[in-house]
């Protein structure tokens, strides 16, 4: 999971800088008069696009009390408009056997169709008309709900690892919204309505608050002209004012998450630091996280792994991650699976070692350049996935990066050093600014089973 | 068959799969049955070595990666009696120690050119796939022969591979979506190899000796039951070049343990267990239809129609879109060399289970009674017909996919035929497979602690 959303930031940044011109994608990217932004990410090889349309709008906009309502929206975007009611839309892409889905996150909502080039414009009209064409029931909010719980049931509710994950994101963040659920708290899933959803949609659902990315068989020409019959037409209804949310206080102390459930039959350990996100970083700090977070623990062939479950024999995994794609802070990770016969404290003990070690004597000239090779070699890889490359671009700019700022993510992983490297783990590293999460077996519970 | 599961990209990310995790694995499913490749890819050449080694080849050279996809006919079926099991642990370590590599180095020296491989195991097959940059692809190819050819299996990579899949069991053993799963299969299958669990149990992973390891790799990974794809930027030369080099030293035959054709059995089956989760946990599914049936096609539509997990299937309008009981619901037919299937999967609340399965079982007595409609029927031909070239969007999908169309013998003019097949669908054809296919009764698992809901026997 992590190691995704690593080489998610990592190789969005790559594809335009990191290789030679002619094997570059050449993307463009314009705003449109009421605000749209759009880029377009040409990749001929075959007959076919992926549209994907970002709102800036996640859920760490959301009012406390109401957590849940960007996912609950993002559910109910199906449900049709004026001009195209019900499931008009969905039953078209089925159609032309296209796909399509949508997801949420702390800072985004996404839309995407993957569709022949021929439909492209009609999709386009189609996400245009829903941006501020809505319409919803109560009949059909109600259905929806449940199956928002039943979501919550299948992630989290039935899984303890996630319900480790969300109390240690609650504990991490002591002021900001990255500390509430994306899916939300069920109570207050719960009580989400309609009008919350139309409120919330009408707040932040605007050409001016929204990104087009379209990767595939076509040019910018041509999007330009096709987004003057569709997009273009849709008016600006919201102002939209600068993204501030409440800031973390200095943290002062480590914080500890148990999570005992009778289903646990591994435990495991993962500890999260608070650390910069690549639109809050400095230049090139990021990078050099991301190139930390390889180092440690990216593969067999990486530092915790390599000691804890190779040499030490004592974990059955081991590993670390940086998800860097976010608007205000992100998180470095690591963690491990201790064999039977160990304990939880022994592998943390290891970890820290393997922590300090770096922190005191830094990565070799061989990990920085082999980390560095993988991390750059990934952008010939990303080019063969243009559904890939479009969410890498729309995450990056949805969290406030521009195109030019993911263009120059190579160069800034060239450049990293192993003195950078040293320092960012002694810096950010820092247990004072973590939150480590035990998962381990519960008693069971005094409810008598059937 | 498993399904893949999307897990979260971003900080704290939902990617919320409105319409289900399963979906994808019917995607995948559909590649299999449904073919036309996109335009770029339409060439596939059938590329033979001097030596006589076999593959088919899409030369694409607009990206410089090389990727080459294998089967070895055999997977866990092949496991020797008591030792479930062994294929998975097989495939764990093949790419670990291998020839003068020591596991440390092998893996080293992957990582610093960035060459992709893996092994897995399936029921019937052990899968391979190698991912290289085009310039490291003579090391690659290199190090893939290493792993085929002279896998170690040192001691201490043995232990911690045997110790990681026993860690996945014991995860498994009180996941409600891995033990409807196991539960089903062990039912429909008992006394068949088909019925034991692709990673064997606690005690059968405990019992695989090196020896056994080394017996299995000798039987199974052989050239005469090897399906190879190879896509990217090489072209034929240089793919029989290497085949002989990769493949060549392969003994010519596999030695084969015949499996005995089986029909799933407990149809009319409820089976529970319990277990403590507030969401209950529910799988579903009958005798299905031969790949090589003349109506396997027909069933493969009608099902779409089913539970496809698009949009228009009916379970997903009638369980979720109208009623919101469950997040995801779907089924997929499931084809083996000598058994075939449709297997379905949804959750839902405790409160809810008995309602979720009485209307699953409605819908699918509902198709086998009066089957599709001539508007249903219509939209699953249009979104077979035009989905096929959409999924095939990176080069391991489309490597992927030539492997099973030789896997599946289907020849390499499936994909030019297949429109044809679809279009000549009649709704009186769809009405006839479709009381084939669900006429037969449903074996259920359901996993949770649902109200009101008790196993029962066939009836």
């Amino acid at each position: 999971m992590t190691k995704i959303s690593i080489a998610a930031a990592a190789l969005a940044a790559t594809v335009a800088g990191a290789l030679p011109a002619a094997a570059a994608p050449n993307v463009s990217d314009f705003t449109l008069a009421n605000g749209l932004e759009m880029v377009v990410i040409p990749d001929h090889r075959a007959p076919v696009v992926t549209h994907m349309v970002w709102y800036k709008v996640g859920a760490a906009d959301e009012t406390p009390g109401k957590s849940g309502l960007a996912h609950f929206l993002e559910h109910l975007m199906f449900k049709g408009t004026t001009k195209n009611p019900g499931s008009t839309f969905s039953q078209e892409v089925d159609e032309i056997g296209g796909q399509e889905n949508a997801f949420t996150a702390s800072d985004y909502t996404g839309f995407y169709q993957r569709v022949p080039r021929e439909h492209l414009k009609e999709m386009m009209a189609f996400e245009a008309d829903r941006m501020t064409g809505l319409v919803l029931t109560d009949d059909v909010v109600r259905p929806e709900l449940n199956v928002v719980l039943e979501e919550q049931n299948m992630r989290v509710a039935n899984n303890p690892s996630a319900r480790l994950g969300i109390q240690m994101d609650a504990a991490l963040y002591l002021n900001h919204p990255y500390g509430r659920p994306v899916i939300g708290w069920r109570h207050e899933i719960e009580t989400l309505t309609r009008d919350d959803a139309l409120a919330f949609y009408r707040r932040f659902y605007t050409p001016n608050n929204a990104i087009v990315v379209i990767a595939g068989d076509v040019t910018a020409d041509e999007v330009r002209s096709d987004a003057e019959e569709t997009y273009a037409k849709v008016t600006q209804r919201a102002e939209i004012g600068p993204r501030v949310r409440p800031k973390e206080p200095a943290p002062e102390g480590p914080r500890t998450v148990t999570l005992a459930d009778p289903r646990v039959e591994q435990p495991n350990l993962t500890r999260n630091y608070l650390v910069p996100s690549e639109t809050s970083a400095k230049p090139g700090e990021s990078e050099v996280l991301d190139v930390l977070a390889h180092v440690l623990g990216t593969g067999a062939d990486s530092r915790l792994y390599r000691t804890l479950v190779v040499d030490k024999g004592m974990a059955l995994n081991a590993g670390a991650y940086y998800s860097g794609t976010a608007l205000d802070y992100a998180k470095f990770g690591v963690y491990g699976t201790p064999k039977p016969g160990v304990s939880l404290q022994q592998v943390e003990t290891a970890i820290d070692a393997v922590l300090a070690d770096v922190a005191s004597h830094g990565v070799t000239a061989d990990e920085l350049d082999s980390a560095k090779n993988r991390l750059i070699a990934d952008a010939a890889y990303a080019q063969d996935n243009q559904a890939q490359l479009a969410r890498w671009y729309g995450a990056a700019l949805a969290c406030g990066e521009t195109v030019a700022m993911v263009e120059q993510w190579p160069d800034h992983i060239r450049a990293v050093t192993v003195d950078q490297v040293q320092q960012a783990a002694r810096q950010w590293l820092d247990i004072r600014r973590s939150v480590t999460g035990y998962l381990v077996k519960g008693l069971q519970s005094e409810e008598k089973r059937s | 068959m498993s399904a893949r599961v999307r897990t979260a990209t971003a900080t704290a990310a939902v990617p919320v799969l409105w319409r289900s995790t399963l979906a994808l694995a019917a995607a995948l499913w559909a590649l299999i049955a449904t073919c036309l490749l996109p335009a770029h890819a339409t060439t596939i050449e059938r590329v033979v070595s001097p030596g006589g080694i076999e593959a088919w080849l899409v030369h694409e050279t607009a990206v410089p990666l090389v990727v080459v996809d294998f089967a070895f006919a055999g997977g866990a079926v092949q496991d020797p009696l008591g030792k479930s099991g062994t294929a998975g642990l097989v495939a764990s370590l093949l790419n670990d120690g291998v020839g003068d590599f020591d596991s440390k180095t092998f893996h080293e020296r992957l990582e610093r050119k960035a060459i992709e491989l893996n092994f897995n195991a399936d029921r019937e097959a052990i899968r391979g796939s190698l991912r290289t940059l085009a310039e490291n692809r003579d090391e690659a190819f290199d190090d893939l022969r290493l792993a085929l050819t002279a896998p170690r299996f040192d001691a201490p990579d043995v232990e911690l591979n045997r110790a990681q899949i026993m860690s996945l069991l014991r995860r498994q053993s009180t996941s409600p979506g891995d033990i409807a799963n196991l539960r089903w299969w062990e039912t429909a299958f008992a006394g068949h190899p088909y019925g034991r669990p692709i990673n064997g149990t606690l005690d059968t992973m405990s019992s695989i000796t090196i020896p056994d390891l080394k017996a299995y790799v000798r039987r199974v990974l052989a050239r005469d039951n090897l399906k190879i794809a190879v896509v990217g930027d090489i072209d034929a030369d240089a793919v029989k070049g290497m085949l002989d080099k990769v493949f060549g030293s392969l003994p010519a035959k596999s030695e084969l343990t015949p499996i005995a054709a089986v029909s799933p059995q407990g149809i009319g089956r409820r089976v529970m267990v319990n277990l403590d989760v507030p969401q209950t946990v529910i799988d579903f599914g009958g005798a299905g239809i031969a790949r090589k049936d003349p109506d396997f096609m027909t069933a493969y539509l009608v099902n779409t129609i089913l539970g496809g997990g698009e949009f228009f299937a009916r379970l997903y309008q009638e369980v979720r879109e109208k009623r919101g009981l469950v997040y995801s619901v779907n089924d997929n037919l499931v084809w083996l060399d000598h058994t075939a299937l449709y297997l379905g999967s949804t959750a839902t609340r405790d409160d809810r289970t008995g309602q979720t399965l009485d209307l699953i079982e409605k819908e699918i007595h509902r198709l086998a009674e009066e089957g599709p409609t001539a508007d249903e029927l219509a939209k699953a031909k249009a979104y077979l017909s035009s989905s096929f070239a959409l999924n095939l969007d990176t080069s391991n999908k489309i490597a992927s996919l030539l492997v099973q169309l030789q896997v599946d013998d289907l020849g390499i003019d499936y994909v030019t035929r297949r429109p044809a097949m679809i279009a000549g669908i009649t709704l009186a054809d769809a009405r006839r497979v479709a009381k084939r296919l669900y006429d037969g009764g449903i074996l259920e698992t359901v996993v949770g602690k649902p109200a009101g809901v008790a196993s029962t026997n066939a009836n």
